[in-house]
């Protein structure tokens, strides 16, 4: 017999679920924003889903539409009326199941609709808010249910024949490079992608190699080792509060001063911009990318890099580092200190496109078709670039690029050149470290 | 009392009235709701966030060169058509008139046949927003009766205005009275519907830009 679905609910019981999570997370800021929306779908323009299929559904506000419908008939100023003239209809939990494609398998969370918006609307926020709201009523994907329910019970999202512990103490040995494990005194705590120990354990070394290159005090933590927040994927508030605090809680546990968030766009997002909120103040270090931190270093005068042999590279830019982070310049800072020529793609920065895998989204396996949909946008603009090899600062980027690679490549087409790790170009340029991973 | 003195007494009094308190109570029904502090810290200082949200203000007023290709059209339509509205609104003799016993000053208008020919530019470039809503297939999506209406309402402002000027179909101060009702009817609908946009468009920007610079994101 199959154990019960935990997502198992009524249809009545979806309504409430969502509803009362849009009640908790309905703020000024929230409603201003839902209030504000003029109609004029140009948000369309900025989304991948929309633009690689033209189909109006993908508009990034009406992926809300449900949670503007609840604003107007529940709490808006005019919501009696509106819902004794039936301008308003109550939302359904068919409704519901049907924006569950919407919010989960077609929106990354990238936030470049939010850089369209006449009225500067930050859509991506509101999508946000919306999957919690799914969440409650039992709408989560289910490969991400079951990744965030597993993480934040034991802090792993998935179980594994040998703990991410021991994976990455095996990786130290393979790779020749000292894995510090649960040191307390550092000045810096270390966590990594699970994508990374299971999928580029080289990308793991290169962090170790470089932070003992930099002669800084650091340590990763068995209790907390992963980067990513399935939570927040999810769309549970609770869950991705758990699961920051595990972190959290390590970090000042070892004395920290500094969590560095390795390759990983989302984790970034999460802790920098999310955990102290969550947490309920700010929080008592500081939270960097891999990248800015390798950049300031870079910048101070404390790393030099040999130059690379690559003539030239292009660059993923992740959209939660780059266009919602602020972290924009560092990439291309290490790039220049490296010597490589940096062909950009035609939008870059914070104008990039996603690459389809963000939000959970390269879990969700009903997504796969619409995702090789997208991704040929994205495609298209890196062969234009001409540069033998792409790079970025994300590990779901370089692996829903390697999965676009293996699809197209499975129906005779170009998927593009594989990607490559920044992190690991820098280590491997690491003054006398020629044969660093 | 004739339908003149009723337009522009009690039924303009009244729907003064209702616009003032909607919008009050509209601002007010959400602007009192809590305020999520943000306890991460920022990456800038106060004074470089608030002064990038204001920015924001002024560099939302065009997409960025990225999307200008997809939408520069769309939004050349709707700015084209606004600045009509607000040039016949604010450079035509009566209204300067009327706004200036309101205000205590008045201003220099434009001749009243160029302004005639403006409404009627205006008057196409609304009935191009109607056509473009109906047949974009996002736009026919997101939009509801809100949309319809409030396009309706402020074409029949603008289409009585231009019969009055013109006196065309009917004695001057009939075609006035109705004119005025009309703009009567737009006032009590404002709070109601999206033409809320004219006092959200400048605090949406500088508020969300400032969240983004906050992080150090670009608006």
């Amino acid at each position: 017999m199959n154990p019960p679905d935990p997502q198992e609910r009524t249809p009545a019981e979806r309504v409430a679920g969502a509803m009362a999570s849009f009640s908790r997370d309905l703020g000024a800021m929230s409603a201003f924003r839902l209030e504000s929306c003029i109609h004029c779908g140009m948000c369309a323009d900025a989304c991948h889903y929309y633009i690689a299929t033209e189909d109006p559904q993908y508009t990034p506000i009406w992926k809300v539409e449900p949670f503007k419908q609840a604003y107007k008939r529940e709490a808006g100023a005019f919501a009696p009326l509106a819902r004794l003239l039936g301008f308003k209809r109550a939302v359904t939990a068919e409704q519901l199941t049907q924006w569950q494609h919407l919010l989960f398998d077609s929106c990354n969370l990238c936030g470049r609709c939010s850089l369209i918006c006449p009225m500067g609307i930050d859509v991506a926020e509101l999508i946000e808010q919306a999957r919690h709201a799914m969440f409650e009523a039992g709408l989560a994907p289910p490969e991400l249910y079951a990744k965030a329910a597993h993480q934040q019970l034991t802090g792993q999202p998935e179980a594994s024949v040998e703990p991410y512990r021991d994976q990455l103490i095996a990786i130290g040995a393979r790779f020749g490079v000292t894995i510090p494990l649960d040191a307390t005194g550092v000045d810096v705590m270390l966590c990594v992608p699970r994508t990374d120990i299971v999928q580029y354990p080289a990308a793991v070394a290169a962090l170790a190699r470089v932070m003992t290159h930099l002669a800084v005090s650091y340590t990763f933590r068995s209790d907390a080792l992963v980067a990513e927040n399935y939570g927040h994927y999810a769309g549970s508030r609770e869950w991705q509060r758990d699961i920051s605090l595990r972190l959290i809680d390590q970090a000042i546990a070892c004395g920290a001063k500094t969590l560095l968030i390795p390759e990983c766009g989302h984790a970034y997002s999460v802790l920098r911009w999310e955990a102290a909120d969550l947490y309920g103040a700010p929080l008592p270090f500081e939270v960097l990318a891999v990248t800015e931190y390798l950049a300031k270093e870079v910048e101070a005068g404390r790393l030099a890099l040999e130059a690379a042999t690559l003539e030239s590279a292009t660059f993923q830019d992740p959209c939660q580092l780059s266009r919602k982070g602020g972290v924009q310049h560092a990439p291309r800072t290490l790039l220049h200190a490296m010597g490589i020529e940096l062909k950009e793609m035609q939008d870059h920065g914070a104008f990039s496109f996603c690459c389809g895998g963000g939000g959970g989204v390269v879990d969700i396996a009903s997504a796969a078709p619409l995702r090789y949909r997208t991704v040929e946008t994205k495609l298209r603009e890196i062969a234009a670039t001409g540069a033998a090899t792409l790079l970025t600062s994300c590990s779901d980027c370089r692996r829903t690029f390697d999965d676009a690679s293996r699809h197209f490549g499975e129906h005779s087409l170009d998927g593009g050149p594989p990607a490559a790790s920044l992190l690991e170009l820098v280590a491997q340029h690491l003054p006398n470290t020629a044969s660093a991973p | 009392m004739d339908l003149l003195g009723f337009a522009r007494g009690p039924a303009l009094e009244v729907s003064v009235g209702i616009f003032c308190a909607g919008v009050v109570w509209r601002i007010a029904a959400f602007a009192l709701l809590k305020i999520r502090r943000e306890q991460s810290r920022p990456r800038q200082s106060v004074l470089r966030y608030v002064s990038e949200g204001l920015l924001a203000t002024a560099s939302r007023s065009w997409p960025h060169p990225e999307f200008t290709k997809r939408t520069g059209a769309g939004e050349a339509l709707g700015y084209s058509y606004h600045m009509g509205l607000f040039v016949v609104i604010l450079l035509y003799g009566p209204h300067i008139a009327l706004l200036g016993s309101l205000v205590g000053f008045t201003w220099p208008g434009l001749p009243s046949p160029l302004i005639t020919g403006l409404a009627v530019v205006t008057l196409t470039l609304f009935c191009g927003v109607l056509f473009r809503r109906l047949t974009s297939p996002v736009m026919r999506m997101l939009s509801n009766f809100d949309d319809y209406f409030t396009w309706f309402i402020t074409m029949l402002v603008l289409v009585t205005g231009l019969a009055a000027s013109a006196h065309l179909g009917a004695r001057y101060e009939t075609l006035l009275a109705i004119h005025i009702l009309s703009v009567d009817g737009l006032l009590v609908w404002f709070p109601f519907g999206k033409l809320m946009h004219a006092f959200y468009i400048m605090p949406s920007r500088a508020i969300n830009g400032a969240i983004l610079a906050r992080k150090g994101a670009p608006s």
